[in-house]
């Protein structure tokens, strides 16, 4: 085999224009053949174009694309499957009211006449669930598996049928460990089938561990190519950003509350039905304390309830006076806020502009009489928070679904702290949001922490809650297990406790 | 997502800008309809037939003004051409038992908001989907309307009540009057004030709403009680224009109000509209009403062509949106 027969897929120059923008200029890219290619970079920096000009949802706007030496110029998704280009999406694309199976032979489904033979389905989706080693049953409904599972099935969705080429987008953001490790399997196992793989990821471990290849793009252009063995993760954050990261975690601006100081949130004794028992805690001004848990342990509930959307027992005290809260208006009122772990979902109305976005827990406060909005107020807060945290955006009236990640997650924190909060919890805040966005945000909560804010972190990265908390809330099964002091945290004791290996 | 403008949502400099941007396929048809009937027919672009073919769109459009409302949320109302029947039974009984025009004023508004909020409480408190809600409703309500009556009509004999449809005031009917105050009142309601903005925002994305402190349940109900008084307003000029009540008056009115929100470019989505386009949309319906009507076009053609119009209208629409984006 020659050199140039051993590039599956390659790109040149690649450019593409959204009428005035330019997303991608002279993009470069050589996959090769049972290797692991990393795509790395910030959100915004054109990862995503790039992948769906790969795929034949965007066309470019320039440039050529070769795969197997032959011109390469997908006109739709369909095709470029054809073709052998197969993706798997990090947004799930599955139909939560068909099975498993149905879900996986989507668009390939053995047919006659137009009529699936659904015994052919469904033996051909458990050869290929049993082949990858998945645990799911081919037969069970979608929408009533976990949505770490949702992602498995969207992953032998894309495998489906023989791909030369398959791209994972952000593959693991949603999986436990244990279902990492699972599909890190099934990539060794293309890898030696001699399937090359584009890969996506903000995690920089797993990004360590599993490419061969790694190829930093920064604001629509290439950056630079690197094989794994001859990098550093230094080095790829610094390509990436285009600055040196001295510190991942920036240290307290002010000196962490004592035990005298009076706690502004009290929880005792707060139960939910089915779901977690008997959680207390206390919370002072200016603290930072750790949820950690593993998905299932409940951290969520907890805080849902605290924000009025679950129906508990129990006392939940914010400056000593009781609450009985029966929705978020209430909890907002009592001076909370909730930075949702699904800002798509429960955060942000992607069809609006980021300044109705950033004004809508707190709209009574751009408001006159009557309820008559007041929108230079509006205008003026709006762009005040935008710029104290560095969103990236053309305007205001920009919607919030065309920003990237990382901006969208600034919008949501945006919004909650125009509502002043005393409380802000902050469900899973850099999940699906790039390094350089992530530092950002860990800045904003020490300076929130330094302004008295206390805040309620919950997260499923370890060394994000080793990082930035005063104390660390550990709960497993829906039970508060321990609350651990910052001097004496490690990382080995916290699992001790998530897992319920702890003496 | 849609790459609409609203206007409540884009306030400020760029306004009329974003306004050509939003309305110009519609008003370019609206004008093109204009210019072909007049070309077919002298006498539609006249001021009495101009005036003739804004009273006709008053009642569609009012009831279309509650429904840019509904549909704003991602709901719909089925029920809007029932509720104008039994505003229209509810006004002519009033009068009947002697109780004056503005005792009978209220209690007509007052029946229609019921209704209303009979169908947002359906729909927000017991989880059921409006479409369902208002389905059933549409023929609980045009049931109601024979009740009083055993399905004869109701004569209106009051002189005040049909003064609305037939009067003038400062050289304009009455009824001109009243869907222009509607349409003001609608349309600042929507664009300047909070409660216009959480309905965009709800409409948008109503779990993102709910966790940012806005009483989604409470919004809804109020929203399909505004869409119920909407539509007794209705019922109230097309009573005063018949000089009775029918019990079958209003049918299909809610297809045409779904009509004239649509065209303006409502989303059936949630989250995009305004109550300018579905004027535009209402003025767009009663322009090929009237112009068919004087062409002596049979109604079976017109119904055809109106259903034509529509889908060619909305096609266009979202193509634009499509490229924009």
């Amino acid at each position: 085999m020659t050199q140039a027969n051993q590039i599956v897929l390659s790109l040149r120059d690649i450019r593409k224009n959204f009428g005035p923008v330019e997303a991608l200029k002279a993009m470069k890219l050589e996959v090769r053949p049972g290797r692991v290619h990393t795509i790395l970079g910030e959100n915004g920096a054109g990862k995503s174009t790039l992948m769906k000009i790969l795929v034949g949802v965007h066309q470019p706007s320039g440039g050529e694309m070769r795969l197997d030496g032959r011109p390469y110029a997908p006109q739709n998704p369909k095709d470029a499957a054809a073709q052998g280009l197969a993706i798997v999406f990090q947004e799930l694309s599955l139909c939560n009211n068909l099975t498993v199976a149905e879900n996986i032979m989507a668009t390939h489904e053995p047919a006659r006449f137009g009529f699936i033979n659904d015994r052919k389905l469904r033996a051909e989706a458990r050869a290929l669930v049993r082949d990858l080693g998945l645990p799911v049953d081919v037969n069970a409904k979608v929408g009533h598996l976990s949505i770490a599972q949702r992602q498995l099935v969207e992953i032998a969705k894309g495998l489906g049928r023989p791909a030369k080429v398959l791209i994972l987008d952000e593959p693991t953001s949603s999986l436990s460990d244990s279902e990492a490790e699972i599909l890190f399997g099934i990539i060794e196992r293309l890898k030696a089938r001699g399937t090359a793989i584009i890969y996506i990821s903000h995690r920089m471990e797993e990004i360590m561990r599993l490419s061969d290849d790694i190829t930093v793009v920064r604001d629509g252009s290439y950056v630079a190519t690197r094989e794994r063995d001859q990098t550093s993760i230094e080095e790829l954050i610094a390509l990436m950003v285009g600055r040196r990261m001295d510190e991942i975690y920036p240290p307290r601006l002010a000196p962490a509350p004592g035990a005298d100081v009076r706690p502004v949130l009290e929880v005792r004794g707060l139960s939910c039905e089915g779901r977690f028992r008997d959680v207390g805690f206390a919370l002072r001004p200016g603290e930072i304390l750790g949820f950690f848990g593993l998905i299932g342990s409940g951290r969520s509930d907890v805080m849902n309830a605290l924000f009025g959307m679950r129906s508990v027992t129990g006392e939940i005290r914010v400056d000593g006076k009781p609450l009985r809260l029966r929705n978020p208006a209430e909890a907002i009122a009592a001076g909370i806020g909730f930075v949702t772990e699904n800002r798509k979902e429960e955060g942000l109305v992607l069809g609006a502009p980021l300044r109705a976005n950033i004004s809508m827990a707190a709209l009574d406060g751009f408001a006159g009489k009557a309820g008559f909005l007041r929108f230079g107020r509006e205008r003026r807060a709006a762009r005040a928070e935008v710029r104290r945290l560095g969103v990236r955006a053309n305007s205001l009236e920009t919607l919030a679904g065309n920003l990237s990640g990382g901006n969208q997650q600034k919008i949501v924190l945006a919004k909650w702290l125009l509502t002043r909060p005393r409380v802000l919890i902050l469900d899973e805040p850099t999940r699906g949001v790039d390094v350089g966005a992530k530092f950002e945000i860990y800045r904003i909560i020490r300076e929130l922490a330094a302004e008295g804010t206390a805040i309620l972190l919950v997260s499923s990265e370890l060394p994000e809650v080793l990082g930035l908390a005063d104390r660390i809330a550990i709960m497993a099964e829906g039970d508060l297990r321990a609350t651990v002091a910052r001097g004496e945290l490690t990382p080995e004791i916290v699992m001790a406790h998530a897992t319920g290996t702890h003496q | 997502m849609t790459q609409t403008t609203d206007t409540n949502i884009s306030a400020g400099r760029e306004h009329l800008r974003a306004a050509l941007h939003q309305y110009g396929g519609i008003l370019v048809s609206l004008v093109v309809l204009c210019v072909i009937f007049t070309l077919l027919n002298e006498r539609f672009m006249t001021v009495a037939n101009l005036t003739n073919i804004l009273q006709q769109v008053a009642v569609v459009a009012i009831a279309a003004f509650g429904m840019t409302w509904v549909i704003l949320l991602g709901e719909i109302d089925l029920s809007i051409g029932s509720i104008i029947a039994v505003a229209g039974m509810a006004g002519a009984q009033a009068l009947a038992f002697g109780w004056g025009f503005a005792p009978a004023l209220v209690f007509t508004l007052l029946a229609g908001a019921a209704m209303g909020l009979v169908n947002g409480v359906l729909t927000a408190k017991l989880l059921l989907p409006s479409f369902i809600v208002t389905v059933a409703t549409m023929g609980i309500y045009r049931g109601m309307v024979s009740l009083p009556t055993n399905g004869a009509p109701a004569m209106i004999s009051d002189p005040t009540w049909t003064a609305i449809g037939s009067d003038s005031w400062a050289g304009l009917p009455i009824i001109i009057w009243i869907v222009v105050a509607l349409f003001m009142f609608n349309h600042i309601l929507l664009s300047r004030t909070t409660f216009g903005r959480r309905a965009y925002l709800t409409g948008g994305n109503r779990e993102a709403a709910l966790y940012s402190g806005i009483k989604v349940d409470r919004l809804k109900i109020a929203i399909f009680t505004l869409s119920g008084v909407m539509a007794a307003i209705s019922g109230i000029l097309l009573s005063s224009r018949l000089y009775s009540a029918q019990t079958n008056a209003g049918t299909s009115y809610e297809l045409d109000a779904i009509a004239a929100a649509v065209l303006g470019g409502t989303s059936l989505a949630g989250g995009v509209g305004t109550m300018v386009g579905t004027l535009i949309g209402a003025l767009i319906i009663g322009v090929m009403n009237n112009g068919m009507n004087m062409l002596s076009v049979p109604y079976f053609y017109q119904l055809i062509v109106k259903g034509l119009v529509i889908l060619v209208a909305v096609w266009l629409d979202v193509r634009a949106k499509q490229r924009r984006g």
